[in-house]
């Protein structure tokens, strides 16, 4: 079938094969695991559990909160140690609410209801199981997945496509998952497709992995799902990328796919669903490749969720020489981290500890309008002409040019001659504009605030001044009820 | 001669008659310009301005006699809005970039005497009389008006602690000016 062609994009060196030839191996568990409460987009969850209390494996320990929110549960049966802070996955080093737990070792799973056909299920009660087993976006944006597959239920979609692009450097994990566990996630892809729908399913996978196109081509004979190699890119994987390769639709600016009847899903996010549907697992681990030059030997592993990075580096043997640079995530849109005893979350794809002759970059040099970013970027924006309005301090102008349509994928600094931060430039506007969002939001809130306090306070002047009227009348009356009292006792 | 009389004179009564009508059913009570730029304001009426409240300070830019950068508490993004409504180029250069700050009551300090939740234009200090105050971040607008009537200092404005929700990339340095000038020189 024919496939479209593309806009933009970059091709980095892949580096995959570093850690794709190595089977997933099961990482053992670490003396104490930190789940943070907020690993998704959206609210944060509450914490159910209290320190000291005893826990089975995927046992809810935070209840979602809001519309878009996701729940977290126990990677393994444990105590509660702890309900604080501990370090985020982020790049800022900060804090964040934390549940650690101490496990048992015996790693006996919480009993949930197992259904016996899972196809019989009605279609939202199958959104509304995923999104009790705490299912978010495992192709790293984490956005919570009932709250898609609900959104594309009461819009409508035709077509469910499945991303096993994978186009990021070094990361290898939905290449190993779909060559190990390719059943797994054609049942998770079926499960998605009855929940929503949708007529057609499609799994989009770069032709840079064989052995995965092989895996799923045998694994989805006879089930309709189509499976069809994409040329290998950067970045494929970017969902709108996928869905104008293969179905030649482009989502429009500042629109959701699902704008266009297409549902987006990443493969491993489709093995999680069956996990969660057909064994009632709740999502407590992920499979994460550890890469990058530092590090002694190469490979996949299946972490638990709240395992620090460190344990992740020591099983593939520590480091070879001391890391430059460690990034969760991948190379190009990953986060940078500041140290290793931040844990691993739902979105984490990849751990890299990368050394200065990878990131090697020399100082920027001044823009030669040259416009190859021009040429790299898959949206079709002027990535030069938007830094320059910001390096001005001109948000206006650089949203007029485009920049909230911007996905951060980072191809234009990779391709700059003069190695000119483009993305981080676009990161710094993206967080101003945020910022002033957020104090518009609170000028709102303590304008009525404000309002309300003074109407409190003329309510409150006013009432007093009834009272005080109310008191003279009273006295006023009874006054005049004596004298008239003593007018007829007068007159008597 | 008296054509010419009777048709100026009626020309002058109708259109005084037209001006004193139109005067009278158009009329615009006050400045509209004030209440749109009040608009913009906080509108905590919290005087750090040192006008009497968001109103007369709304009134003092509509007249031309206030900068734009007079509110404290609305910060960069009131003057942008400002500066956008007024048709003017925005001098930030002025604000204070220290970003959004909130009070903070020190424990060991605070007497619980609640002469700072009552003066709190936006009901942001949580306290009762001989009991430690807090303040709600949230709904603080750091305008200052408690730190004036604590009796004992106890209430600080302090840098709010960024988030994660708040925190964001810095601005990119300016390196490739620097080169440009090094390869000049």
């Amino acid at each position: 079938m024919k496939l479209f062609k593309m806009r933009g994009g970059v091709h980095p060196e892949a580096r995959k094969a570093d850690s794709s030839e190595r089977p997933i191996r099961i990482l053992p568990l670490p003396p104490l695991l930190h789940v943070p409460l907020q690993q998704h987009i959206g609210a944060p969850a509450k914490p159910v559990v209290r320190v000291g209390e005893k826990v089975l494996a995927g046992q809810l320990l935070g209840v979602g909160q809001g519309h878009v929110t996701a729940p977290v549960h126990a990677p393994t049966s444990g105590y509660v140690v702890a309900i604080g802070d501990h370090p985020a996955p982020h790049p800022s080093g900060l804090s964040a609410a934390t549940v650690t737990i101490a496990p048992d070792g015996e790693g006996r799973w919480f009993e949930y209801e197992v259904p016996a056909d899972p196809f019989v299920l009605a279609p939202d009660d199958i959104s509304a199981r995923a999104g009790a087993a705490g299912i978010v976006g495992l192709g790293g944006a984490a956005f919570p997945s009932s709250v898609k597959l609900d959104a594309s239920r009461q819009s409508g979609v035709d077509t469910l496509v499945i991303n096993g692009g994978e186009c990021e450097p070094y990361l290898t994990c939905d290449d190993r998952i779909m060559r190990e566990r390719a059943a797994g996630i054609v049942t998770g892809i079926r499960l998605i497709q009855h929940a929503v729908g949708a007529g057609h399913a499609i799994v989009g996978i770069e032709d840079n992995k064989p052995e995965a196109l092989a895996a799923m081509r045998a694994a989805a004979v006879a089930t309709g799902v189509q499976i069809r190699a994409v040329p290998a890119m950067y970045p494929m994987g970017w969902e709108k990328q996928m869905i104008h390769a293969l179905l030649g639709r482009e989502v429009p600016a500042e629109g959701r796919s699902a704008d266009i009847g297409v549902l987006v899903h990443n493969v491993a996010t489709a093995w999680a669903v069956q996990q969660a549907i057909c064994l009632a697992r709740p999502l407590v681990s992920r499979i994460v490749t550890v890469s990058g030059g530092a590090v002694i030997a190469p490979c996949n592993l299946e972490v638990p969720i709240g395992t620090p990075v460190q344990a992740l580096f020591d099983a593939c043997g520590g480091f070879r020489t001391t890391p430059a640079r460690l990034v969760l995530g991948g190379p190009m849109m990953g986060q940078q981290i500041v140290r290793t005893s931040v844990p691993v979350v739902k979105g984490t794809s990849g751990v890299l500890a990368l050394t200065q002759a990878e990131i090697g970059r020399a100082a920027p040099a001044p823009c030669i309008r040259c416009s190859t970013c021009v040429r790299a970027c898959p949206v079709g924006l002027l990535p030069l002409e938007i830094a320059a309005r910001v390096r001005s301090d001109d948000l206006a102008g650089a949203v007029a040019l485009g920049l909230k349509d911007c996905i951060g994928c980072g191809s234009c600094s990779y391709v700059c001659p003069s190695g000119i931060p483009l993305v981080h430039f676009f990161n710094y506007a993206k967080g101003d504009l945020a910022a002033q969002a957020r104090s518009k939001a609170k000028q709102e809130t303590t304008r009525k605030l404000a309002a309300e306090r003074s109407a409190r306070m003329e309510r409150i002047v006013r009432e007093r001044e009834e009272a005080a009227a109310a008191r003279k009348a009273a006295k006023a009356a009874k006054e005049a009820a004596a004298r008239a009292a003593a007018t007829t006792e007068a007159a008597a | 001669m008296i054509a010419a009389l009777i048709s100026l004179t009626v020309l002058g009564t109708s259109l005084g008659l037209i001006l004193g009508l139109a005067a009278r059913f158009f009329k615009v009570e006050g400045n509209p310009l004030v209440e749109e730029l009040e608009a913009l304001l906080p509108g905590t009426q919290c005087g750090q301005c040192g006008y009497p409240g968001c109103t007369g300070a709304a009134q003092a830019l509509a007249a031309g006699s206030a900068p734009l950068t007079l509110c404290p508490p609305g910060g960069r993004v009131v003057v942008t809005a400002l500066a956008a409504r007024l048709g003017v180029e925005a001098d930030l250069s002025g604000v204070e970039d220290a970003g959004p700050r909130i009070a903070e009551v020190r424990e060991e300090l605070c007497i619980g005497c609640t002469r700072c939740y009552k003066v709190c234009p936006t009901d942001a200090v949580l306290g009762a009389a001989k009991h430690i105050h807090a303040v709600f971040s949230e709904a603080c607008t750091a305008c200052g008006s408690c730190v004036d009537v604590c009796p004992t200092e106890a209430i600080l404005l302090r840098p709010a602690a960024p988030t994660l929700q708040s925190w964001g990339w810095g601005k990119p340095g300016l390196q490739p000016l620097a080169i440009a000038q090094g390869m000049a020189a």
